[in-house]
Parts: C-alpha cells; sequence; structure tokens
C-alpha cells in the first residue's frame, strides 16, 4: 500500500555546520533536528523541496546532483535544458543560443523540456474535457507531488496522470534520436539541467525515471555562458521547437496560463501550496479546474540551484518570451497534439511518513504523553533545543530522540533546583 | 483494548471555536488531521473525519455564540464530539436537507452557509446524533470506524 523512498538529494555538509536553528525554523515540513551540534535531517519527512539550501547561512545544506563529466557514461548524451536555464542569461532574444552552445559542451543533442511542456499543457487541457475529477493537480513539480504522497494522500487521485515536462522530455530525447540514428536506447543519456534539488531526487525515486542524470544549473552556467560567444557552425545549427507558453512553465502560473482556461489557480512557496491542498482537501475548492503548485517562491527561477537571483531570472524570461511571441507572429511553429499514451510511469501512492507506532493503542498512549510534555513547556517554539517547535520537542522524547533537559527553560529550573539544594546542603 | 490498569485506552484533543472565527477556520480540521495521521489511521478515514470537523468548525463559527470541538480516539474508532451555546436549530429535519440554510446574507457573501453543512457531516460519519434545545444550543456526536 504505501511505497518507501531510498534516495534523497539534500543532504549536510558536516564541517560547514555551526548548529544554528535557522533550517530548522524554516523547513517546511519540520524534518530537521539539530543533535550535538548538527543539522540531522528526518529523511522519511524530507521532500527535497530546498528551502534549507535556500537559507542556510554556513552554506552547509547541499543539492546532490551530478558532475558535468558524468554525461560521458554515455556513448550519446542528449541536453534537456530546463525552460530556467534561459532564465539565467541578461538579453537573450533567442533559445538557440543556449540550445547550439549546449551542443559544444559535449552533448551529441539537445531536447528543450519547453517542448515536452507545449505538449504536457495540449494533453492536460484535452484531460480537462473529458475528466470529472476536480481539481485535477499538477504533477510536474516534484516536491509538491511527494508532499501530497506524505501529507495529502487522499489527494493523489486528483493528480493529473501525465509526465512531467522533464520525463517525458527524457522519453521522447531518447525515442527520437535512437530512431534517427539508429542506436539503441541503452546507450543514450538524457541529462536534465535542473534548477532543483527535487527533480534529482525524483528521477532515483520508487517510481524510475527515463532521466539518466541531473546537472545542476549554477555548475553549467560558467561553462555554458563562455561556449555561447562561440560562433556556431552551419552544419551543427539547431533551431528550438517550444513556443513562448513551453518557455513560460519557468515562471510560476505559467503552466497554468498555457490551459487557456480562467478557472485555474496557480500557488508558489511550499508553505502556500500547502495550505491551498488543505483548502483543496476540506473541499473548499471543488469548483476549481486545476491547481498548479510550484515549491519555490517564483516558480522554477526561484529553485534553489540556480544562478541568476529569482527577480532578475523572471524579468530576463518576461523579454525573452515576448521576443518569442513576436517572432512566432512571423514563424509560426507547428500545432502542439495532445498525446494518451503519456500517463505516470506508474501509479502515485501514499507515503508512510513517521508514525508514532504500528499499534493504534501504543500511538495512542505516547500521544496523550505527548500532548502531556508539550503543556510543560513554555511554548515559545524557540528551536534552542535543536526542534522546531515544543511539541516536535515532546514528540522526540516520546520517540527517544532527545530528552527534557534539551530544552534551556528546563535545563534552568533543573540547575536553580541544584543550586537550592546545595545552598540547603551548606546551610545543614 | 485497554492498558495494564483494565482502562480502555483514549487520546482526547479539545479546540475551542468562538463566534465569526472565519478568519481561522479550517485549523482546527489540520490539527485533527495531523493527529490521527500521526496514529496511523488510514487516509480515507481521516479524510472524512476532516471534512466533518471542518464543517462542524464552520457551523460553530456561522450559527452559535460559540462551542468545543472534541475529538476522542478509540484503538477500534474515533468520536468527534461539537456542542455549542447558542440558539439552538428549530427543525432539525429541514437543517439535515441539502441546500437549506439559515445563514445570514453576510455569511454567504463569505461564500458559507449553501446548507450542505449538516448533511455533508452525516454523510462522512459512521455514525451521527444530534440534539438540539432551543435557546441553549446544540450537541453533534459522530463516530467514525477504525
Amino acid at each position: 500500500m504505501t511505497a518507501k523512498r531510498i534516495y534523497h538529494s539534500v543532504k549536510l555538509e558536516r564541517d560547514r555546520c555551526v548548529g544554528c536553528t535557522t533550517c530548522l525554523k524554516k523547513c517546511p515540513m519540520e524534518c530537521i533536528r539539530v543533535r550535538n551540534g548538527k543539522a540531522r535531517i528526518l529523511y522519511e519527512l524530507c521532500i527535497d523541496c530546498g528551502v534549507c539550501i535556500q537559507n542556510c547561512p554556513h552554506h552547509a545544506k547541499v543539492a546532490q546532483t551530478d558532475p558535468i563529466n558524468s554525461i560521458y557514461r554515455f556513448k550519446h548524451r542528449i541536453a534537456l535544458p530546463a525552460p530556467t536555464l534561459y532564465a539565467q542569461f541578461r538579453n537573450l532574444t533567442s533559445v538557440d543560443t543556449v540550445l547550439n552552445a549546449l551542443l559544444g559542451l559535449g552533448f551529441s543533442d539537445v531536447f528543450e523540456v519547453a517542448r515536452a511542456a507545449d505538449i504536457v499543457s495540449a494533453t492536460v487541457r484535452e484531460m480537462l474535457k473529458t475528466q470529472k475529477v476536480r481539481p485535477l493537480i499538477s504533477s510536474a513539480c516534484p516536491a509538491v507531488v511527494t508532499l501530497i504522497r506524505l501529507r495529502f494522500p487522499e489527494l493523489l487521485p486528483h493528480v493529473a496522470d501525465v509526465l512531467s515536462p522533464k520525463e517525458l522530455a527524457g522519453r521522447m530525447a531518447k525515442e527520437e534520436y535512437s530512431k534517427a540514428h539508429g542506436v539503441p536506447i541503452e546507450e543514450i543519456g538524457a541529462f536534465f539541467i535542473t534548477p532543483c534539488p527535487a527533480k534529482m531526487a525524483s528521477i532515483h525515486s520508487d517510481r524510475g525515471s527515463y532521466v539518466d542524470g541531473v546537472i545542476a544549473i549554477q555548475d553549467i552556467y560558467g561553462l555554458l555562458s563562455a561556449q555561447m560567444k562561440q560562433p556556431i557552425s552551419e552544419e551543427i545549427k539547431r533551431k528550438r521547437h517550444a513556443t513562448w507558453q513551453g518557455v513560460n512553465w519557468a515562471n510560476y502560473g505559467g503552466e497554468g496560463a498555457a490551459l487557456d482556461n480562467n478557472n485555474v489557480l496557480s500557488v508558489d512557496g511550499i508553505h502556500n501550496v500547502i495550505y491551498v491542498l488543505e483548502e483543496i482537501e476540506n473541499g473548499r475548492l471543488n469548483d476549481l479546474d486545476f491547481f498548479e503548485g510550484s515549491s519555490c517562491v517564483g516558480g522554477c527561477v526561484g529553485g534553489p540551484l540556480v544562478f541568476e537571483n529569482a527577480f532578475v531570472a523572471k524579468n530576463s524570461l518576461r523579454k525573452l518570451t515576448e521576443h518569442m511571441k513576436e517572432d512566432e507572429k512571423t514563424h509560426p511553429l507547428p500545432p502542439v497534439e495532445p498525446r494518451d499514451d503519456i500517463h505516470l510511469r506508474a501509479p502515485l501512492e501514499p507515503l508512510p511518513g513517521i508514525k508514532l507506532s504500528d499499534n493504534i493503542a501504543e500511538a495512542i498512549a505516547k500521544m496523550e504523553r505527548i500532548e502531556a510534555l508539550t503543556k510543560t513547556f513554555k511554548g515559545l517554539d524557540c528551536g534552542s533545543c535543536g526542534s522546531p517547535t515544543c511539541r516536535a520537542l515532546a514528540e522526540d522524547i516520546v520517540q527517544g530522540r532527545a530528552n527534557e533537559l534539551d530544552c534551556v527553560f528546563k535545563l534552568k529550573e533543573k540547575v536553580e533546583q541544584l543550586a537550592r539544594q546545595m545552598v540547603d546542603l551548606t546551610n545543614l | 483494548m485497554s492498558n495494564e490498569h483494565g482502562e480502555q485506552v483514549t487520546f482526547q484533543e479539545t479546540r475551542q471555536v468562538e463566534q465569526g472565527d472565519f478568519a481561522t477556520a479550517g485549523q482546527i480540521a489540520a490539527s485533527f488531521k495531523n493527529t490521527l495521521k500521526k496514529l496511523g489511521v488510514a487516509s480515507p478515514v481521516i479524510r472524512r473525519i476532516a471534512i466533518a470537523s471542518y464543517e462542524a468548525e464552520i457551523n460553530l463559527a456561522i450559527h452559535s455564540w460559540g462551542g468545543t470541538m472534541r475529538l476522542i480516539i478509540y484503538p477500534d474508532r474515533v468520536r468527534l464530539l461539537v456542542d455549542d451555546v447558542g440558539p439552538g436549530i428549530e427543525n432539525i429535519d429541514l437543517a439535515m436537507q441539502e441546500g437549506y440554510s439559515t445563514a445570514s446574507e453576510e455569511v454567504r457573501m463569505l461564500g458559507f452557509g449553501a446548507g450542505m453543512g449538516m448533511p455533508n457531516m452525516k454523510r462522512c460519519a459512521d455514525a451521527f446524533k444530534i440534539e438540539s434545545v432551543l435557546g441553549k444550543g446544540t450537541s453533534i456526536s459522530m463516530d467514525f470506524n477504525l
């Protein structure tokens, strides 16, 4: 019934961690604890959103992604640029510049993820006509999908049964390359150029992937911008296939806007997404057609692994898509057809998270102790104990992950008590 | 099921709702849901309880002068008790009908009071009991089997 995840991209660089409580307080899943002066992640609850990476003042939270030279594991290598990659370059007027520069970095070919996004949009437009479930929830943001599997399993039937643009791009890239060059699929590696760690975690998930590796935008940015200054030889020249709307997926709201439907809600920032999912679960948004949730503020341009500031990137993307719109007026692209063969690789199953106990009677007893303990704390949720809230500390104590004197106020009380005893003893 | 002293093992969570408290509507349902999830209750049951408690919470905010919501968890069932001080319900049969509502225009403008609250609660629960005294208040008891 429930599945198990084995891989996470978000890691701690132990030497850099000073044991402050910044990540602890920011984590939307309350899955970080500071113990013995170092942060640790309760991975059962982590959705690889990367909020801790963005907020750690000591750069101790990092994302594990693949190094660029890992592409040479494969004889044939295809780059899958996320549309967010284009947004890293100011004054970019043509996507073609980026596509061609990628070929100069050792890739045999390049397949635009934005092109797959166009197909996903066309397919979801069709699904909204044929499917009854409302609202339909986007399957594109892997952090949001994992969040739903963990915390909103009842909403899983709402998640659109369509591949994310990254996965569809990986599949189509390999199919097309294999056909065009007559090489077996196994010899082709598809490498997604990512703005976020959740995409990395998703290719190594229990559900498998059409993508073989993930390279962080910030790791490829320098090489790519140098390569973009090189002239492109005519015989290897690539041209874009994706529309401006596909590229606009990099901004939050871009996916929703491409549906040509007024009754769509687009929300960015994981805390806001959680709030709206609660509303959907309470049955408050049954009249909504589609919900697009982006874990990162601003959408993918706000990802933890990008080079450019999210607001600057958003503006660059706006200018680029305006150029593309103009270009499409004079050079129209072929219409994008929906597809009915691009379903998710496997059904989405709930993830267990952390239960108090497998035995409900025992769980109830533990819950009572947690409740009683919580009342004995001050309720400041200061985080000094290394748990994000007083309640979380109570739960950690009951689960054997912490002890009462981790609370500074309890410690102070204890010290005062000991001091009094000392005084009493000396007065004897 | 009972503990070593022969007492039945239960867990209770009690929350207050104040009259007109729409701004925080949904918080109690979210809190109950979180508790049930930690206890390992199956998610379809959690969703039914969440919807019922959400509807109850809204009802207390709209119609009552304030009340309490109590979640009692037994090893084999969950009981949700909703007690308010308020005007009471004049005609319970009418109140149980879909689309029947006595909510004010002001409340309807907030998007509440569609007359689906009570029928929704009944539909979600495995057992549903309601008692109301005019001028005193209303008590609802809902059971959900685990």
